[in-house]
This record gives structure tokens, sequence and C-alpha cells, in this order.
């Protein structure tokens, strides 16, 4: 059954399929044969394509100082199509290598296993970042050696020794960053740690090609359509850190000869001020053609001054956690102001014993803080887990648990830095494995002072200090406080509200407060503006590990800090002065005469860590 | 049931055999010069692309010639269930699939990464042959033609859920099969105005007209749609009074609102124009129900939804398009004259190409495309090497070689004594013909670019297979084709 209404259709179609063929046709006679501009070029290898590397954006301070620049560097490239009877040894000397180092070198570019993108007709990288005094050798006789050629790219230039661990370096790309991101050849730089590589995107710009005219001999003849096709260059984006420099070298200088962290943060927007990693080094070590050298010296030293200890160090809190444990039990109901529990030189119950120093009995939550008394704590953390409203002593610990996780413990805080550690916050779940089921808030006594199970990152006790400043709420911590042209997204610095009334706050506030004017923080006390504290002495395996955190002015807090000084003995030893320190230093702007010799004082200061792996 | 044997090696059809493995071998040689290294040519080695191409190439022949061993018989009877066992794929695809820059549509099967897509073409021409072979089938039927849509819209929705687009616009190429089989060409004329006022709504953009911003596509649109307006209406009615008086409303209204605007009080026309539109149309309904003419009233509505889709078009432009979707669009009406941005890649193309000259630079010898700043210069842009390195008389050369086959198919198809198989060889020649207008179009900078392969010649092998069974059952239902008729 064959309907042939609509034979004509045929030919319809086929007319359409001539029109296209036609039309095509047409269009290839006016690009092939009409228009000269393509066949100018039609010269084998006539064209020429060179990549422009952007500069990368630059690095400023809250301050406006520049902290990151850029200044020149060399690249030698080379395309192995055109390497034609090469003097080696003269090429060798000019640019001081040996001629195994070149041979092997040239084997590595043509090995496409390490070297995905090779092309023989594209430029390669040769060697990498040299100096103008390196480059100059060879450039002179750069005419004698034929398929090489120059390329000037930037490297990185640190207008101060500070802050290595947060600004992070450069290093050349690896295969796997290759793969994983086709913007990158072989060669090219890419941000390995800190700032660099979590705002890598912002900084490295967009590269350009410039098509260049070449002659029979490959000798550049000029640009194709004076540039009408090459593709520009687009400079990388500049960062605003939150950042204080000055803040951030007078940390470093304290924490000279000791191992430990320094962490403030600016309450109210949740930047942060400073963020010291102790032992540190001079940046530009990472920087440039030596880079790996220094980079297998530090990472094989027993101290580990690569790690960023303020977000990848996870300690005990130790008394400053005690701070966090007063809000629950407020907020639960568990005590009120005027609750005092007895502390006989400590906590002692059913044979159980923690530890306290010598002060008056019983007492309240206030004076409490300001001794940092371990019994108070302690009982009311045991009258928590025991507490009859929860059930169970899993189920309290549950409720507990939220409340440290609402604090911003537990769970990494999202700042803007790469590799940040969570610290650990134990749940039931984790009792009930290694306790059997059969525990109780004795069992687990040490979460109270912050010992025991409870670890925090140095950034975690900071913003635990920034969270109280607020009276009950933080901003996600974080380093960059603006992007030059970009809109940072509103869900990285997101306020969060902790689930604990505002007058709960007040309260440890006043404690906090208490601790400075006759407690433990004495020393942090200045006559300029309320400086508010608590210490922290955190038991280990060695010494004590010396802690503080605090946040002045009282009332219109600027900055909030974490002190955390490994093996350093009492909070007072050394987290307290060094907070203090840093705190004037921020308020006011600069140092008085005493404090400037303090600073010399401790900066001396030597703790001994022998030569244990840490 | 009869069964007849088929004398397959003296009824096949030589000359498209032979069409087509001379475009795979024009392929294969150019996926050389696209991809080869110059100083390693080891062409034949598995590792590099042209010898897997090579590898898929004699898989595809030897596919092809299993394939013509499966009788018409049996594609008429399991059209459906092949339809049915293609789509479960292509669902099951967009769950399993691994995301490859963006798109879930390669299924990995060991050694082996397979699109489904590529074989959907086939069995959904085979559901649509079959569904049109029905003998209530009538293609002047608005229900029949909306369900023959469907066997092949189906298909496109699970391709566009795999985030390839380009593949699922393919299937728009079906519409021209139902235009050839007798569906009205007023579907085609839609279609035809969509695209217009589509293109000229983004590419007229708005000049100053007297103290107002005017917009010009909008206004070009409008006009077009009053024009239309009134020629459809003197086809319908040749009603003299009629079309005056809607002539009249809407293009009169209109220049008095222009000369209004323009000397008087600044206004804006297009919003008269709406209005007018709105009126004539109501007038034209008015006079359909008054002189029992409905089909007046159709081209009332069509007046109301161009309008109502001109300013959809505005919407889903500015808000449901990607920004890089939108690029490409104003790069492809040469709005963004920007070489150096999205308009890179094409231009990197019409070098390499327009390099290549009369004679081209020969064999292997192209720079252009080696140096690696052709984008998918061995898939989707492998047209470019052919212009570079065979010049203007390789290019049409491979041109020619598709028209005859496309040529040829038509006449296979139109030789066929079965509804069943004339639909389904019109579908392989409208597949065809739509991969060869988009992608040597897009090569030539004329058509956008949306990434779709140059049959039987890209690299990659779902293609090629793909394409050879679409052909080789064509081929296979020529053999029983019964010649009387």
């Amino acid at each position: 059954m064959k309907n042939h209404r609509f034979d004509n259709r045929k030919y319809v179609i086929g007319i359409l399929v001539m029109t296209v063929v036609l039309v095509y046709v047409i269009r290839l006679f006016q690009i092939q044969i009409l228009d000269t501009r393509y066949r100018n070029s039609a010269d084998n290898n006539a064209l020429y394509y060179r990549t422009v590397y952007p500069t990368r954006g630059v690095i400023y301070d809250r301050n406006g100082n520049m902290i990151v620049s850029n200044q020149p560097s060399f690249d030698v490239m080379v395309v192995m199509r055109n390497v034609k009877n090469l003097d080696t040894l003269a090429f060798c000397r000019s640019l001081d290598i040996t001629p195994d180092f070149f041979e092997s070198r040239m084997a590595d570019i043509r090995n496409v296993r390490k070297n995905p993108g090779y092309s023989a007709y594209t430029e390669q990288v040769f060697l990498a970042q040299l100096s103008v005094s390196e480059i100059s050798d060879f450039r002179e006789n750069l005419y004698r050696f034929s398929g090489f050629n120059i390329t000037q790219r930037q490297q990185r230039k640190y207008s101060y020794e500070a802050a290595a661990h947060l600004l992070g370096d450069l290093g050349e790309v690896s295969r796997s960053e290759i793969e994983s991101d086709g913007w990158y050849t072989q060669g090219d730089v890419i941000g390995k740690q800190g700032v660099e590589k979590y705002y890598e995107s912002s900084l490295r710009g967009e590269k350009g090609t410039e098509i260049l005219l070449k002659d029979a001999y490959g000798r550049i003849q000029g640009s194709y359509y004076n540039g009408e096709y090459d593709k520009e260059a687009v400079p990388g984006r500049n960062l605003t850190l939150g950042l204080d420099i000055e803040l951030q070298m007078l940390g470093e200088k304290l924490m000279q000869n000791k191992i430990g962290s320094i962490v403030a943060i600016e309450p109210k927007t949740g930047e942060i001020l400073c963020m010291v990693s102790a032992p540190s080094f001079n940046p530009s070590e990472l920087s440039g053609r030596h880079r790996g050298e220094h980079y297998q010296e530090l990472s094989s030293r027993a101290d580990k001054p690569l790690l960023n200890r303020p977000i990848q160090g996870t300690y005990p809190p130790g008394s400053t956690f005690k701070t966090s444990q007063a809000l629950t039990f407020l907020q639960e109901d568990i005590i009120d102001t005027q609750t005092r529990y007895p502390c006989t030189g400590g906590f002692s119950f059913r044979g159980l014993r923690v530890g306290c120093h010598n002060h008056s009995s019983p007492l309240a939550l206030n004076f409490a803080i300001a001794t940092s008394c371990n019994g108070y704590f302690c009982w009311g953390y045991y009258y928590m887990i025991g507490a009859a409203k929860y059930g169970t002593p899993q189920k309290a610990l549950t409720v507990w648990k939220d409340y440290m996780v609402d604090m911003g413990f537990g769970y990494t805080l999202g700042v803007d830095l790469p590799g940040e550690a969570r610290g650990m916050i134990p749940n039931s779940d984790y009792y009930d494995r290694h306790y059997n089921r059969s525990w109780n808030g004795l069992t687990t006594i040490s979460n109270a002072i912050g010992q025991g199970e409870v670890t925090l990152t140095p950034l975690q006790i900071a913003n635990l200090g920034a969270t109280i400043a607020n009276r009950g709420y933080y901003i996600t911590p974080h380093v960059v406080r603006s992007v030059e042209g970009q809109d940072i997204p509103d869900s990285a610095f997101i306020r969060h509200d902790v689930n604990v009334d505002r007058e709960n706050y007040e309260i440890v506030v006043k404690g906090m407060r208490q601790s400075v004017i006759d407690g433990t923080c004495r020393a942090a006390n200045n006559s300029d503006y309320l400086v508010c504290g608590k210490t922290g002495t955190a038991q280990n395996r060695g010494a004590d590990h010396s802690v503080f955190m605090g946040f002045a002015p009282m009332d219109d807090p600027k900055i909030a800090i974490a002190v955390y000084v490994e093996n350093g003995g009492f909070g007072a030893v050394y987290g307290v002065p060094i907070g203090a320190l840093m705190m004037e230093q921020y308020i006011t702007g600069g140092l008085s005469e005493a404090s400037r010799k303090k600073v010399e004082d401790y900066s001396n200061r030597k703790i001994d860590y022998g030569e244990e792996e840490r | 049931m009869e069964r007849r044997n088929v004398d397959i090696f003296g009824s096949i059809d030589w000359l498209t055999i032979l069409i087509v493995l001379a475009i795979m071998v024009c392929g294969w040689f150019s996926i050389c010069g696209a991809s080869a290294d110059l100083e390693n040519p080891d062409l034949f080695s598995f590792a590099t692309r042209p010898g897997k191409q090579m590898v898929w190439i004699i898989c595809a022949i030897v596919l092809g010639a299993v394939m013509l061993f499966i009788t018409e018989n049996f594609y008429n009877s399991y059209a459906y269930i092949v339809y049915i066992l293609l789509l479960l794929l292509l669902l099951v695809t967009i769950f399993v699939a691994k995301d490859t820059k963006g798109s879930r549509s390669w299924l990995n099967l060991g050694p082996v990464s397979l699109q489904p897509a590529e074989f959907a073409k086939f069995a959904t021409a085979l559901a649509l042959a079959k569904f049109v072979d029905r003998f209530d089938f009538n293609p002047q039927h608005l229900g029949d033609i909306v369900k023959a849509c469907a066997v092949f819209v189906i298909p496109m929705i699970l391709i566009v859920a795999q985030n390839e687009t380009g593949s699922a616009l393919v299937y728009l190429a079906f519409l021209l099969v139902l235009y050839r089989e007798g569906m009205t060409g007023s579907v085609l004329f839609l279609g035809f105005c969509a695209i217009l006022f589509f293109i000229l709504e983004i590419k007229f953009s708005p000049v100053s007209f007297g103290d107002q911003p005017f917009k010009l596509g909008t206004w070009l649109v409008l006009t077009i749609i009053q024009l239309l307006e009134t020629l459809m209406i003197w086809l319908l009615s040749k009603d003299r009074s009629l079309t005056f008086t809607v002539l009249g409303i809407g293009l009169g209204g209109m220049l008095i609102g222009l000369a209004v605007s323009l000397s008087i009080i600044p206004f804006k026309v297009t919003l008269l124009q709406v209005a007018l539109i709105v009126i004539t149309s109501a007038y034209i309904v008015f006079r359909a129900l008054k002189d029992m003419a409905s089909r007046y009233i159709l081209v009332a509505a069509f007046a109301v939804c161009s309008v109502g889709y001109l300013f959809s078009v505005d919407y889903a432009f500015n808000k449901i398009l990607q920004p890089h979707q939108r690029t490409r669009i104003n790069v492809i009406l040469g709005l963004e004259d920007d070489p150096k941005g999205a308009g890179y890649n094409v231009n990197q193309s019409l070098i390499a190409i327009g390099s290549g000259g009369l004679t081209g630079k020969g064999f292997m010898k192209g720079t252009q495309t080696k140096l690696k700043y052709v984008p998918e210069q061995d898939t989707d842009f492998i047209f470019c090497t052919v212009g570079e390195e065979q010049g203007f008389k390789g290019s049409v050369f491979v041109l020619l070689l598709y028209l005859s086959l496309l040529l040829r198919l038509i006449f296979l198809a139109e030789r066929q004594s079965s509804v069943f198989g004339r639909v389904y060889g019109y579908s392989v020649v409208c597949i065809l013909l739509f991969h060869l207008f988009i992608n040597i179009g897009m090569v030539l900078g004329i058509t956008p670019v949306i990434g779709i392969p140059l049959p039987f010649f890209s690299y990659g092998g779902s293609s090629l297979w793909g394409f050879t069974i679409l052909l080789s059952v064509f081929l296979r239902i020529d053999c029983e084709r019964t010649t009387s008729y």
C-alpha cells in the first residue's frame, strides 16, 4: 500500500541536500581561495604560538600593605622539532648545568608519561624560574642555540619574612594536577599550600596566546595580523587579607625557639588577624628554583616546620575549655550563678581524684572560672551526665556533644585554607565501644577540663574566644577579606548562632574578666582597656602545654586570641604574657617601652624539645 | 510465514558501500594527520589514535556485514522491542555513567566505553518506520503526527538528561522524514519562523530612536508577524475588505505610532504593535465567527502565539541559558566579534582550513591542526585537517562523497515498496544530513558549535558503529525490496 501523493517531496529533500553542500563549497572557496589572509600564513610553520602568562594576583594585608607581589623570573623553553646542531657543551656551560642533566632533562620532556601535554611543535619548559643573573650568560648566547628560547615569567616576592604557612607557596604542577585541570601544562606553577592553593583559581588569571610569524629559519618576523588574533592574558585577581602583618610578625617573634600557635580573630567579622605557626620559616625559601631543596630540608626536620599547627595541630584545650562547660551547664540548668561546689585540693569521689590548686572552698561559678578550679567543673559535668532528665548517660552525653559541636568543635570550621583538621569531641558510641556500654560521668570526667579524648585546633580555641566575645555567635573564621572584582559567596562567611542564651555568655564573660583582675590571667591586665581571659594548662605525655584564650576590650571586642605553647608549663608562664602583648599591639597599634622589653625577653626564651619526632 | 532466501551478495547496493568505505578511508587518513606526531609516525600501533581507529573501522565492517544477515522481517517484528530496550539503556546510562566533562553518556564496559545515544538513532528510526507503516496512520491527522513525534522526542529527552544536548538535537531530523511522509509543511514553516524570530530578536540590539531606546529586533519580528498575518488572511479568505482592514489597523497603526513617537510624545512603539496585533486578531476571530470560517482562527492563533513566543525567547535567552551557551549563540550570530573568547576555536579552525589553499599542504604536513590549537581536532573538528592538508580540492571531494551518498540513499529510499522501508531509509538520509550540516557548518563558522561527529569520518568507535548499524539495516531492507511497483 503505497501513497504517491507526496512523492514530489523527494525533490524538496534532494534540493535541500544539494543546497547544503553547495553553500559549504562556496564557503570553502571563499576562505581557501578568495580570502588571502589565510593563504599568507600557509607556509609551513609560519605561525608560532607563544603562551603569554598572566600576572598572578598580589596579596595585601588588612591595612593595605603589599605582602606578596611578583618579580621577574625566566624560563628556558625548547621546541624539540627546531633543535638542530646544538653545541651541547657550550649550552651547558651557559646555563651552568652538567651534560648528564641536559640529557636526562631532554629525555623527560620527550617522555609522554611524565609530560602528557608533549608536542614536538610547541614550547616545552627546559629550565624554570631562573633569576636575572642566572639567565644573563644564556641570553647572550641564545642565537647559537636553535630551538631554545626564553620566556619571562614571574615568581613570588615577599615583602615580609612572615606568614609562610598562611600564605602558602607555589610549585610546579604535578602530573595529576595537569590531568585533572587542562588549564595547566608542564612547567606551570600552581598554589601548593595556604592561600595560594585555596584561592588558586582567583589568583592565577587567564593565559593568553600570542601568534607570531616565523620565517623558514624559525626566526620571529613579527606578530600575525598585528595581534588581531592574539588572546590577551588576563591578570589574576588581587586578594586583601584580614591579616595584620605587624601583628603576625610580632607573634612569630614571640614564638621563636618554641613550638606552638597563635591565632587571633576579629570577633565581629571572623577575619583572622594573625595565624602564627611555630617553628616557622621564611616564605621566600619555598619560592623559585631552589624550592625543591628547601622543601626537602624543611620536611625532614624533627620539629616539622611545614605543619600549619593552628589548623592542622589538634591539642587538648585544657582549662580554656571550661568556659564552654560553664555555658553548657548554665543553659541546661545544671548550675546557676549561685551554685557552689566543694573543692578540697581537687575533685574526689568514689576513689577518683582530679587534682586542683589551693583556693577557698566551696566556690561559685565566677570564682571557679577565675581560679580555673578543676573540682567545680568536674562536679558540674558529673551532675550533668548523671542528671535524671536525660535518662541515661548516653543521652546526656549526646546533649553535651551537641553543645560542643554547636560551638564549633569536633568538625572543621570551614576556614579558607587547605588541610584544616577537625579535632575530636567524643560521642556516646565512642565510649560504648571502649567501655562496653558501662560508663558514666566519672569515667569520662576529664572532658570537663578539656583533657582526655577532647582535642581542638588552636583555631577552634580562638573561635571559642570570638564566640564568647560576641556573646553567642561566630562568623566562619577566614583569612581572605576580599577578592578584587569578585564576590565571595555569602555561604563562605556565615554567621553561626550558638544555642546558648546571651545572659549565660555574660556570666562567663564576667568570670573571664575576674580571671584577669585577680585570677590566673592577672599578667594580662592592662590599664587602657578591659581584658577577659582564661588560662589553660594542658596535660600530655611531656611537660604541660601552656594555653591562653582571651579577648579585649571586654565591651567592644576587637580581638579574640588563642595562644598555645607546647610544653610551656602553666598557662600563666607563656600563654598569658604572649597573649597580652599581642592584644596590646593590635588594640593600641604599638607597644609600650616595658612591653618591648618583654618581647625581647620572651622571644629569647627557648624551650628544649629534644630530638624526638613531633 | 513465507521464508525468502535473499541473495545478499547479488542484490546489495554496492555503490553505497563503496562510497562509505571511501569516506572511512579519507577519515582515517585525516585522523593520522590530526593526531600523529611527525617524529614517531607509528600509525599502526594500537596505542595511537590512528591505530585505534583502524581497529574500530575493521570492527565496523565486520559488524556491518553481520547485520546484513538479519532479515527485514526481524526488524519489522521487533522494532518496538529494540526501541524500548535502547530507551531503557539510555535511561540506565543517566544513572550509571560516570560524569565526564558534565555529560553522563558513556557506559564503561570493561576495556571499551560506548555511547548508547549513538545506537538509539537506529532504534528510533525502526520504531518510527514501524509506527508510520501502520495502515491507519494519517500524516494529515494532528494526533498521529504528535504520536509519531513522541517516538523521537522521548529519546531526545533522555539524551538531554545525559547533558548531551548536541546529540539530542539530531533527532529533530526526523521531522523532515515526517514531512516526506505527508506531514503538513506548516510544521516546518513554524519551525523556520521560530528560528528566524529568535535570530532577529537576539541579533538586533536596541537602538536609540527619538529619545527612547528602541528595540529594533522586536520591532522587526512584530512587523513580520503583522505582514504574515495579513498575507495568511488573504490566502485563506481572498476577502479584500478583511485583508485591508487587518493591514490598515496593523501596519497603518504602527506607522502612525512611529510618527507620533518620533515627533510628538516618545513611547514604546513595540507595545503599541502588540496591542495592534491583539486587536486585529480579535477582529479576525470576530469575522471567523460571523462568516462561519473557523480556519481564520488559525491565523489569529498564529499571530498571538508568535508574540507570546517572542517574549518567551527573550526570557529564555537571558534567564534560562547558561552564559557560555549565550556566548556561543552570540558569536554565531556575529554579535560578539570576539576571536579571543568563544570564537577563538572557530577562528583557529578557519585559519587551519584557510591556510590549506587550493591544493593543501599535503598529507601529514598540516601544522595548524597538529599544534593543538584546533580543539577536538580528530573528532568534531576533523574537517579542519582535510581543509588544511588536502586544500579546497580535497574538501570538495569529501563533500561530494557525502552528496553522492545522500542522493544515492534518497534514491534507495524512494525505490522501497514498503512504507516501513521508505521511512527507515529517509531516517538514515535525514540523520546523516543533519550531522553533515551541523558538523561542517560549525567548522566553517556557519552553524553553532554543537559537538556532533562527522559520520564515518570522525575518530571514535561508538559513532562509527552507530552509523554502520543504521546504514547496514537499511541496506538489508533494500535487498529485500520487491521491485515491482
